[in-house]
């Protein structure tokens, strides 16, 4: 088990295009650290270059304090998941499990040890002695975690694995990976397009875009205190609202002006924060759970009564989405199941202002 | 459901004639099919069986052109006998075994190595190969024989079955690479990336993954290397005079037609014999030529 260390990465592919701008990241010993983005971002890149099936064309990757630029992949230590699982189809379960131990040279008895230890965790004992076509695509991926976790390496590395499997399946594989890391506490990073795959199973979370890191910290962290544009609206679903505004003085006070007349009071402690934009156009950003129903009696703080038209209302079972539009802004609201919203039929909204966001549109930096 | 339940036709009328239209149309289509079949059968069939009825006939059978060729009224097998008990015969037969041997190994040694590097190893001017690789197969022998005709006999290996060892593989060498390589590149990249991180090396990754999931592929390259050097005609005919160096192909031939004079009876036996091998070969590699053994390597 170890640390990695990636300074500077960049990879260019010949034309001059580069996947990699330059990245920093320190990922700590047992961390599960989930790179994300949408596609072309350069995470599966980074990931590859850190496997080693990809050259890096400058910069440092160290793997448990050792350089590993120009260490080919067998003898970095690691062990990865492909995303169509990459199993052997002319092997058993078993052998599969068993290649890389064999090739190593371990004692039998010791592979024999290491292979059923992982079937028992991932829960494969009885399939053993199959071939990888007579699986399903659940437990073929589970084989081809039995063969990282039997290895026993510094790192895991998984590339999307989870993008095959039907949603169900998905969730289940999930929480499937997230035990595993629980008891083998492997050092972990994980790729995926998924922003709830990252929630979920990130100690920290590595928000790419365009081939450099957007933002990196625990998931929680990422989602109330996004830094830049990209990455509020990237955590989080449905995604967060951005509407253009202008930052006004009300009084002592400062109110975000909407299109269309309506002004939300801005909260009094991010008063100092917010002075130095007064009079600028920016982008209000509100996440939907935090746009809801005005409920009766309803007395809570920082709060602003938005009306809005709902022209699309979406139940959900546990909630109800209602869209509309501001000045060509798409709005989403996460309403209570309960909430009579109709489309076309007038629907006062709470925005919890504590949670509100402002965005530089010239910097795309969450202020 | 119950017993009143309406038929799907009373519901919507249109279906039944829709199902029957498709029932009728899979008929004619198999009807078609058999019969093209069963004239493509008869045309196949038709010069191996009248080969075995002629073996099987005395010479004075087949010169009495009076009788249909397709019956015969005694049967024998002194032709089969005359051959098997010539040690000539015997002969071209072990050359052959020597040379289809020799070159199906060498063959398969050569176009697996070259196809894994091609299919799998990026380096300088590795599509230019694959492509050049290709083309070359693309010159006939019957163009080929006489610069080769040249080249063996520098070496002074005509007349010599170590010519003809020599030469097929420039035959069977391109042609059986460029379907390894369609067979390795068929196969996922993440394998090897897997084979890579598991920490096997590229000979390992050859072995131990690319050989047995490309194995129908291997088996169809070792079938056509076979089949060619096994019924080589153009090189032997050109490369060797002596009946101590012929392979089959031409041994048959060179020694039963005697000017205009041939021996019909113990030709047909010696070429049904001949054939035999490829036959045994086709039998027995079939079984082992199962198609998808990819599948289930990914995502399936």
């Amino acid at each position: 088990m170890a640390q990695v260390t990636l300074r500077r990465i960049v990879k260019e592919y010949e034309g001059g295009v580069q996947a990699v701008k330059g990245i920093d990241l320190d990922i700590a010993d047992h961390e599960f650290v989930v790179l994300v983005g949408p596609s072309g971002c350069g995470k599966s890149t980074t990931l590859r270059m850190i496997a080693g099936l990809e050259e890096i064309s400058a910069g440092d990757i160290a793997i448990g304090g050792a350089l590993v630029n120009d260490i080919p992949p067998r003898d970095r230590d690691i062990a990865m998941v492909f995303q169509n699982y990459a199993l052997y189809p002319h092997m058993t379960v078993y052998d599969n499990m068993a290649f890389g131990l064999m090739l190593r040279k371990f004692p039998k008895a010791e592979i024999d040890r290491r292979v059923k230890e992982a079937a028992r965790i991932l829960d494969i004992g009885m399939l053993l002695d199959r071939k990888p076509k007579a699986l399903s695509g659940g437990q073929r991926q589970r084989v081809a975690m039995g063969r990282a976790i039997v290895r026993d390496p510094k790192v895991f590395l998984f590339a999307e694995p989870l993008s095959n499997l039907d949603a169900k399946l998905r969730v289940q594989m999930r929480t499937e990976i997230k035990k595993v890391h629980q008891t083998v506490k492997t050092t972990t990073i994980y790729v995926t397009h998924d922003q709830v795959e990252a929630m979920t199973l990130a100690d920290r979370v590595v928000v790419m875009n365009h081939g450099v890191i957007e933002q990196v910290g625990p998931p929680q962290e990422l989602y109330h205190n996004p830094a830049t544009k990209f990455v509020a609206g990237f955590i989080g679903s449905p995604a967060m609202n951005f509407i253009p505004c202008r930052l006004e003085q009300s009084g002592s006070a400062l109110q975000v002006q909407l299109p269309g007349g309506a002004a939300l009071p801005v909260p009094q402690d991010r008063t100092a924060r917010y002075q130095a934009h007064l009079g600028r156009e920016l982008l209000f950003g509100i996440r939907p759970e935090h746009l809801t129903e005005v409920r009766p009696n309803d007395h809570r703080e920082n709060m602003a009564v938005l009306e809005a038209v709902p022209e699309v209302v979406e139940p959900m079972g546990m909630e109800t989405l209602a869209h509309f539009w501001i000045e060509g802004a798409e709005i989403c609201a996460r309403l209570d199941p309960a909430t009579p919203a109709a489309p076309g039929r007038k629907l006062p909204l709470a925005a919890d202002m504590a949670k509100m966001h402002l965005i530089d549109p010239k910097t795309n930096k969450v202020l | 459901m119950s017993a009143t339940a309406a038929r799907p036709s009373d519901v919507l009328p249109g279906l039944g004639r829709k199902i029957g239209s498709l029932r009728r149309e899979r008929r004619w289509a198999l009807v078609t099919a058999y019969i093209s079949l069963i004239i493509a059968a008869i045309f196949m069939l038709g010069p191996p069986l009248y080969m075995l009825l002629t073996s099987l006939k005395t010479s004075a059978e087949i010169a009495d052109l009076s009788r249909s060729p397709w019956s015969i009224s005694e049967i024998t097998f002194s032709n089969y006998a005359q051959i098997l008990g010539d040690p000539m015969f015997r002969g071209f037969f072990y050359n052959s075994i020597i040379v289809t041997v020799l070159v199906v190994a060498i063959t398969m040694v050569i176009s697996v190595l070259a196809a894994f590097a091609l299919a799998r190893m990026r380096f300088f001017g590795s599509q230019v190969l694959a492509t050049g690789v290709f083309l070359t197969y693309l010159v006939p022998d019957t163009l080929l024989f006489i610069p080769l005709y040249q080249i063996v006999g520098g070496l002074g290996l005509l007349n010599s079955i170590w010519g003809l060892v020599l030469v097929y593989p420039t035959l069977t060498v391109p042609f059986c690479t460029w379907i390894m390589i369609g067979y390795f590149a068929s196969i996922p990249k993440e394998l090897d990336e897997a084979a890579l991180i598991d920490g096997a090396n590229w000979m390992q990754m050859l072995t131990k993954i690319f050989i047995p999931v490309a194995l129908p592929g291997i088996i169809a390259a070792t079938i056509f290397a076979f089949t060619v050097s096994w019924a080589a005609f153009v090189y032997p005919t050109a490369f060797i005079t002596q009946p101590d160096s012929m392979p089959l192909t031409i041994g048959v031939v060179s020694q039963l037609i005697r000017g205009d004079t041939f021996a019909w009876g113990q030709l047909m036996a010696g070429a049904l014999l001949a054939a035999l091998p490829p036959v045994i070969v086709y039998a027995f590699l079939m079984d082992y030529y199962i198609a998808g053994l990819t599948a289930g390597a990914t995502k399936g």
